[in-house]
């Protein structure tokens, strides 16, 4: 960490995602990171997960154990947390929204598992909030006619006067940043702050810091992923409309 | 002209306590939704779960801004990107 942050044990202070292993991909070097490793643990730990479930699911009995109950229970969860937000859209977007949603919290809380969280790397965030802005995208033109899409495109003015057209591009490129962005941020700064206490308290950290993991990780990681969601779920549906295709 | 690496370390870190005044905005933000939801919650405590849902979903949209300042902030202490 060099110089310059703090006095004391400053040099402790260690939240960065560092290389492993680096290899040459056509002549430029590439890092295998940190943040691949863990997400390769999270990777791990959901297949593991999933393939309990789909075992248990497909011996399932009418009376549930309690493995099934709690499988049974996060999908309802889930479909009803879709169904809430996107009306008679919902059945097909439960896989997907289910699919971010497991895969962000369980991401978020593996500060708990003493990885560096997947979601504190812009390179993790970044694609998942493409893929929403993709999803918006595809079903706008899916649902909309193109003269209705041009309207919007220049719309506080008539559609033959396309002046405001620049803004609302912009406006549409800024939601996949600042959705990413927000997730980033919000991850991170939890990260960093757990390392900066860690770091330069030393041993007087032991034990009461669980208190602030319970909000950093757990109450700001599953925020912000529901967050993340409903925003995604919200744009989506509203070019959806009513749901007659054009 | 050309400084010492001090002279912009030190830089850098005021620059890093100017960019998380950013955190004023959010917090009066996040404080008037959650005096609102409380006014919601005692006009009609039967609604509290949705209150408190919207609520919370208001309150971590309007942080993004401060987690900019954070952001700004992080990258002046941690990347150093002014130095040479």
């Amino acid at each position: 960490m060099g110089h310059g942050i703090l006095l004391s044990g400053g040099s402790e202070v260690d939240f960065m995602i560092h290389g492993v292993f680096e290899y040459s991909f056509f002549g430029h070097p590439v890092w295998i990171t940190t943040s691949h490793v863990c997400i390769f643990i999270v990777m791990l730990l959901l297949t593991v997960f999933a393939v309990a479930a789909g075992r248990c699911m497909a011996k399932a009995s009418e009376v549930p154990g309690s493995f099934q109950n709690v499988v049974e229970m996060i999908v309802e969860m889930l479909d009803n947390m879709v169904n809430g937000s996107m009306g008679q859209a919902a059945p097909r977007f439960y896989n997907y929204i289910g699919t971010i949603f497991i895969f962000i919290l369980v991401s978020n809380i593996s500060g708990l598992l003493g990885l560096r969280p997947p979601t504190a790397d812009y390179g993790v965030t970044l694609p998942l909030a493409v893929l929403t802005f993709s999803m918006i995208h595809f079903n706008k033109w899916k649902y909309q006619k193109p003269m209705t899409i041009w309207t919007d495109l220049c719309s506080p003015l008539p559609p033959w006067l396309p002046i405001w057209m620049p803004i609302n591009i912009v406006s549409a490129v800024a939601v996949p940043i600042s959705l990413s962005l927000r997730l980033f941020a919000n991850v991170l700064s939890g990260t960093a702050m757990m390392a900066l206490l860690y770091g330069l308290l030393g041993w007087f950290a032991t034990a009461w810091p669980a208190a602030l993991h319970v909000y950093f990780d757990l109450f700001s990681g599953a925020i912000q992923t529901y967050v993340f969601c409903m925003l995604t779920m919200t744009y989506i549906s509203n070019e959806i409309g009513d749901g007659t295709r054009r | 002209m050309d400084f010492n690496e001090n002279f912009i370390l030190g830089c850098s870190a005021i620059g890093a306590g100017l960019a998380v005044i950013a955190g004023i905005g959010p917090g009066v933000g996040q404080g008037i939704a959650a005096g609102h939801a409380a006014a919601a919650v005692g006009r009609n405590p039967g609604a509290q779960p949705k209150v408190m849902q919207t609520m919370l979903l208001g309150q971590a949209v309007a942080e993004t801004t401060g987690l900019y300042g954070l952001l700004v902030a992080i990258l002046l202490m941690f990347v150093k990107p002014l130095l040479p």
